[in-house]
């Protein structure tokens, strides 16, 4: 196993073209359940923000942020085109009938301002591990989508198929 | 309670290792030898360690229980004295005049400033309250996964920390390459692949 600190600076990359992907999947309506594996139907929609990046070579960077609930990504989409990539992304995940909000880095996969479905949080004292193990339980399920979702990335990515057939899918998707 | 509010922000780990005792024990120990004092010193800038979950700012594990299920929870809590750069300004500039007129001289050397400065955060760091950050923790031991209820830098490194010392178990940060090393079924020939990988060029030219 590479040395931490490095691997996180090195393999970071990775984690900002599965978000890229992640938008890819969304937009041209690509079955996401079959690809998490899930047994419940998995939808995801791009929430309310969403950060790109782009190296400009020279050590600077172009930073891109939209964001608002009723923001168009066209900005986002013109700064694809010109070779950025998403750094981070506000998602909207329905899980059956359950639906989770969140933010995700690419570089970290630290998650922010995560909301799950609800839990009854009245109950006594008594009752708390019941409220433990249920929001366990939820968090543990979408993190389980992630995972998966990011493996399945992986997966291709190192596919023969890659190059002939998500990367060109992909690519016309941006230049469209 | 972080980990039953309604928003979370967290950040995983995976933790592989046993406990000669078992988990249970092992845990218990861990948290009670380094449970955060309920006296701090008065004189320090932070105290950090761990505490219930259900009493945060009671840290007994003796009584308060840490497992929920099959999950181990707890919390991480930092108490913390900061004082305002501005007051530390304003103690300086009287004490600096104090100093001047004792001793006679319009100026007071680098030596004297870098003294009463020690002194003016010594005095203010002990009239100054710990203000206390909770953190909660929750451990699949089962599953070796661990979420903390932070994404902050400086509570994550702490958390780090205190955990090795007190489990004696290193936790290792989720994320994309850890991911694939830790969570990942790959063969080592496709591990090989997934190193060799460099970002892609998306614009296709």
């Amino acid at each position: 196993m590479l040395d931490i600190a490095t691997a996180y600076n090195k393999y970071g990359f990775l984690g900002n073209e599965f978000l890229t992907w992640i938008w890819y999947l969304v937009e041209t309506d690509q079955d996401i359940t079959a690809l998490s594996g899930s047994n419940d139907p998995v939808t995801f929609e791009i929430g309310n923000s969403i950060s790109l990046e782009n190296n400009l070579g020279d050590k600077s960077k172009e930073k891109i942020t939209i964001k608002g609930d009723q923001a168009g990504l066209e900005e986002g989409t013109t700064a694809l085109k010109k070779g950025a990539w998403v750094t981070d992304m506000n998602l909207i995940c329905k899980i059956g009938e359950e639906e989770y909000k969140f933010s995700i880095k690419g570089e970290s996969f630290n998650i922010t301002g995560l909301k799950t479905p609800t839990i009854d949080t009245s109950a006594s004292e008594d009752e708390i591990e019941g409220m433990i193990i249920e929001k366990s339980f939820l968090i543990t399920k979408v993190i389980n989508v992630i995972d998966t979702l990011f493996l399945k990335f992986i997966e291709k990515r190192i596919s023969e198929a890659w190059k002939t057939s998500d990367l060109k899918a992909i690519r016309e998707w941006i230049q469209s | 309670m972080g980990l039953i509010s309604s928003t979370h922000s967290i950040s995983r780990y995976y933790i592989d290792g046993e406990f000669p005792d078992g988990a249970a024990e092992g845990v218990r120990q861990g948290l009670i030898e380094n449970a955060i004092p309920e006296m701090e010193n008065e004189y320090d800038e932070i105290s950090a360690g761990w505490t219930p979950l259900e009493t945060p700012y009671n840290p007994d594990f003796q009584s308060a229980s840490f497992l929920f299920g099959t999950y181990f929870a707890f919390s991480l809590r930092i108490d913390k004295k900061s004082i305002p750069a501005k007051l530390i300004q304003k103690h300086m500039a009287i004490e600096t005049e104090k100093k001047k007129k004792e001793s006679g001289r319009p100026f007071i050397s680098k030596n004297e400033k870098a003294e009463l400065k020690e002194m003016v955060v010594d005095i203010l760091m002990h009239k100054t309250h710990f203000i206390p950050n909770i953190y909660d923790v929750l451990w699949d031991y089962e599953n070796k996964s661990l979420i903390l209820f932070s994404t902050q830098k400086a509570a994550n490194e702490l958390f780090e920390t205190l955990f090795f010392k007190s489990f004696d178990h290193k936790p290792i940060k989720i994320f994309p390459y850890t991911i694939v090393e830790k969570l990942g079924s790959f063969s080592s020939d496709q591990k090989d692949r997934i190193l060799a990988l460099s970002p892609l060029n998306m614009k296709g030219i």
